[in-house]
């Protein structure tokens, strides 16, 4: 085999520059965690960790943040995925941070957890002391994240600046920090959705069937289809219909989305994402709230 | 399908953004929800859609207009995968260019065609020079405001090629376009018949990309070392440059530690072969020291090792530099202290003017030395761009304040001590570049010929008898049909070496060069045989290192000075004695006995035969022959 002469190279640059972020991150900081999600990117970025370091093993733990609003199919998918590898994970409970009076959960109809996963996920880094949280976002998420860095530079208060951030020239990461300070990582940061997609194809990696096409119950509210789940009440005008749906991006119930799909495998969803005409984020209802939505988020610390 | 990485660059109105948006809505990357916000936001009165707001990006910029920091772009067509650093083209952040063209493979500059050049392209194509960006595109845009018209676009053309000749870029492709309207962006226009030239998606899809990525010089910084149990050990990292196999001989730096790959290690499973850009582990056949920070490469093909650097510097930080104390220095994976020891000269990016300065301001770009407190493993960045870059870092507020582009080692600075000076020796033995390249490996001449290849080095007073020997020696192995070729002071003196004289330092570039052409020789399978005194243990040495081990017999023709004063074949003592000859070994000049040869000859007490069989035999004795 040689790395050099794959059908494929696009892939393989995307993973080789990903492998060195990720063993720059390790080599840097004292003490690192691979943040996931349940969603594709961080399965990919599991995926890279192991790679990063094989013969050894990932050298840091994984943290997830929970809402306590996850799909069921998303913790299921996660525990298997750690025992498989041999995985050390943390979670992070946003239910722990309400209960501990430190978050209060929006009220009203449109109530998310979004918003409240900052509070848990920066008291679960200054917990655990991590000093560079890595990352599964990319840059053609959001137009937000078109500028981040790889290493991106966060105050003692989590909060990015876009204005002030590091120039990042070659492939030289700067992340040296002053105690308190911590860094997102975001090896990823060059890979668009298809390539994500890709990647999990030609890597013969499992995902979680939410991505792919199901029936399930849903309701649509503003344009948005969301699944019937404990923590969304019908409101007026709104009913309950069997839909064929997958979903491009994993959340909470609450809040993400879904697209109608009959895309059953990994190959029809990836013809599908080549050929789509709705952003990504599209079906996210918290990046709707305003045009500038994702932006505030990642000031205040969201990924 | 590969990667295409470039970056865009203009002034504020010269339509950036626009051409960015355009580049999207014709590839079809715009999403149908997207272009429902720009039909929305678009203001315009005529029927052009406002593709600069696809790629508008943080809030601030939205209010005041302009971009103000690199944003990184994406799309690609069935061919390739196109990433874009977008830059401001704002005056006060060049910088952000300086960022943007570091990865870059190609730069598109726009101008406005009613404008044409103005003070700030001149400052972008300096940038692309600098940061040696290997493709240039000057995308001359609005042509749909000047009608269209070939006479302007010449003139521009015109214009741009008079500045840019004495810039260092050597691929510029001039495209007249229109952003706004779509002329020769992806689609050829009907408007210009009169451009025959490609398109910029065309070119764009068309240019190597692999162009700037040295194949050649093996460099393999260290990144981490991975040890899961005791049985294996290996090193992580991403090939910088070159190409590496499993059984070539390496060095590790800083050690200077010699031994094989064993294996070239992924999760996939082993490869044969590595190449620059590719994230793998290495494990040797020894157990040396390495850790992050070292350096793995071919023991034969080796960067500079030096503590002082002769380097072009961006300042890219609101405070300026200083120069009473240091700064961090980021090369490859290593980082140890710098500081800035002289600033040789500020270019003035608009005139390329060289101006005198003391230190740099945010912005400023110029030629610096620096002094390092650890050794560093450096290229010339105009070689190789993945070891030639470096960053500083302020140590206080942990800000990345500078770009740096080596140029090599600087001779001005005094080092910090004796022992970690970079030595001829180093410096030289590195630029070996031609020998990856090699058409047909000398293993398979020397398969053919039924012979190895070597290089016999007679070394010798003047009058010892090492030309006399060595002919006879090339005589007998023609016979017996081995490949030969001979090198003396009498056909290199005429011509390779026809500008030299007989001063040390002369003698020493005399024999680096007899070197190296003993080492074409060699590699084309010859037998080489160099009857030279090379007097000096150094230059001799250097010549060892130049080969495989094992191929280079370095032959004592040991003689008394008197006995070859008395020969004096050529009458050269007594013209020495009598001062007409300055720098005459064993005269005016001094001879360095060979420490360890591998063959001694004793020319005084044998004759010429019994010489000439002892360096046959040993010759056969190491299976050469």
């Amino acid at each position: 085999m040689s790395l050099s002469s794959d059908t494929s190279e696009h892939l393989d640059w995307l993973e080789s520059e990903a492998i060195h972020v990720i063993r720059e991150a390790e080599a840097q900081f004292d003490n690192p965690v691979l943040m996931f999600s349940g969603g594709k990117d961080s399965l990919t970025m599991v995926h890279l960790a192991r790679k990063a370091f094989y013969p050894g093993q990932v050298p840091f733990p994984i943290l997830h943040v929970d809402t306590g609003h996850n799909f069921p199919e998303t913790i299921e998918f996660r525990d298997n995925l750690m025992e498989e590898h041999g995985l050390e994970l943390i979670v992070g409970s946003v239910e722990e941070t309400i209960k501990s009076g430190r978050a209060k959960e929006e009220q009203g109809p449109d109530a998310s957890r979004n918003k409240l996963q900052i509070v848990t996920l920066l008291d679960t880094i200054e917990e655990h002391g991590f000093d560079v949280a890595l990352g599964g976002a990319r840059r053609d998420e959001e137009k937000a994240r078109a500028k981040e860095r790889f290493f991106s530079h966060r105050d003692r208060f989590g909060n990015w600046d876009p204005k002030n951030q590091r120039p990042e020239l070659w492939n030289l990461y700067n992340g040296r920090s002053r105690k308190g300070e911590h860094f997102r990582a975001f090896p990823l940061s060059n890979w668009t959705e298809l390539d994500v997609w890709q990647y999990i194809q030609q890597e013969d990696l499992e995902i979680p069937s939410l991505y792919l096409a199901h029936e399930r119950t849903m309701f649509e509210r503003d344009g948005v289809l969301l699944p019937k789940s404990p923590y969304n009440d019908l409101r007026e005008g709104e009913e309950y219909v069997e839909k064929m749906v997958r979903f491009r991006t994993i959340g909470d119930m609450t809040c993400t989305g879904a697209v109608e799909s009959t895309a059953t495998t990994l190959d029809e969803v990836i013809a599908e994402v080549a050929t789509t005409q709705q952003a990504e984020r599209s079906a996210r209802a918290d990046d709707q709230r305003a045009e500038a939505a994702m932006e505030d988020r990642k000031r205040e610390g969201y990924f | 399908m590969d990667v295409l990485r470039f970056t865009t660059a203009g002034s504020v109105d010269d339509g950036k953004s626009t051409l960015i948006g355009r580049l999207f809505y014709d590839t079809q990357q715009i999403f149908e929800d997207k272009l429902e916000e720009i039909k929305r936001n678009t203001q315009r009165d005529d029927d052009d859609l406002e593709l600069a707001l696809l790629t508008d990006g943080l809030k601030a910029e939205r209010e005041q207009g302009i971009t103000i920091d690199v944003a990184y772009r994406y799309f690609s067509t069935p061919n390739r995968k196109f990433i874009i650093a977008d830059t401001p083209g704002h005056e006060q952040y060049t910088r952000n260019m300086v960022t943007g063209a570091s990865t870059a493979e190609l730069a598109v500059e726009l101008i406005d065609a009613r404008n044409g050049v103005i003070e700030q392209t001149r400052r972008h194509a300096f940038i692309a020079s600098l940061l040696q960006i290997p493709y240039m595109i000057v995308a001359v845009n609005k042509m749909d405001l000047v009608d269209y018209g070939e006479e302007r676009f010449r003139e521009i053309v015109e214009e741009f090629q008079e500045f840019s000749d004495n810039l260092d870029i050597n691929d510029i492709t001039f495209i007249p376009i229109s952003a706004l309207k779509g002329d020769n962006v992806v689609d050829q226009s009907e408007r210009m018949p009169w451009y025959k030239g490609p398109t910029l998606l065309h070119r764009l899809e068309n240019v190597r990309p692999e162009a700037d990525r040295n194949q050649v010089d093996f460099r393999f910084p260290v990144q981490h070392v991975i040890r899961p149990h005791q049985d294996f050990r290996g090193f992580a990292g991403q090939v910088a440059s070159g190409k590496i196999r499993p059984g070539e001989e390496i060095v590790v730096l800083p050690s200077k530690r010699t031994s094989h790959i064993e294996s070239i290690t992924t999760l996939d499973g082993e490869v044969e072969e590595a190449g620059p850009g590719d994230s793998i582990v290495i494990s040797l056949t020894d157990e040396i020291d390495v850790s992050r920070g070292s350096m793995i490469v071919r023991s034969r093909n080796r960067p500079d090792v030096t503590r002082q650097l002769d380097a072009d510097l961006c300042w890219m930080n609101e405070e300026k530099m200083r120069r009473d104390r240091p700064y961090i220095i980021q090369h490859t994976t290593r980082r140890t202290q710098a500081n800035v020891s002289k600033v040789v000269y500020r270019t003035n990016v608009e005139t390329f003017h060289r101006e005198e300065a003391d230190t740099f301001e945010l912005n400023d770009i110029g030629r610096v030395e620096l002094e390092t407190a650890d050794p560093l493993f450096i290229d010339p960045y105009k070689i190789n761009r993945s070891t030639g870059n470096f960053i500083l870092i302020d140590p206080d507020t942990n800000d990345t304040v500078a770009a740096g582009m080596i140029r090599g080692v600087s001779e001005d600075v005094a080092p910090f001590g004796r022992d970690e000076v970079v030595t001829d020796k180093e410096r030289e033995t590195s630029p070996n570049v031609v020998w990856e390249g090699l058409n047909i490996p000398r293993e398979d001449r020397e398969e053919k010929n039924g012979h190895k290849s070597a290089v016999v080095w007679l070394t010798g007073l003047s009058g010892s008898g090492k030309s006399t020997i060595a002919k006879e020696v090339e005589k007998r192995l023609f016979d017996r049909d081995v490949q030969t070729m001979m090198l003396d002071g009498d056909n290199v003196r005429h011509g390779l070496s026809g500008d030299l004289g007989f001063s040390p330092n002369d003698r020493k570039e005399n024999i680096r060069r007899v070197g190296e052409a003993a080492r074409l020789f060699f590699e084309q399978g010859n037998v080489t045989l160099c009857s030279f005194i090379s007097p000096y243990q150094e230059d001799r040495d250097r010549i060892r290192e130049l080969l495989p081990e094992g191929r280079f017999f370095e032959v004592h023709v040991d003689c008394p000075l008197e006995v070859c004063k008395e020969r004096d074949t050529k009458g050269l003592y007594k013209k020495a004695e009598e001062g007409e000859i300055a720098n005459f070994t064993g005269v005016s000049a001094p001879y360095e006995e060979p420490q360890d040869p591998e063959i001694v000859v004793d020319s005084d007490q044998n004759d010429v035969e019994t010489c000439v069989n002892q360096i046959i035999e040993a010759l056969e004795e190491e299976g050469i022959v």
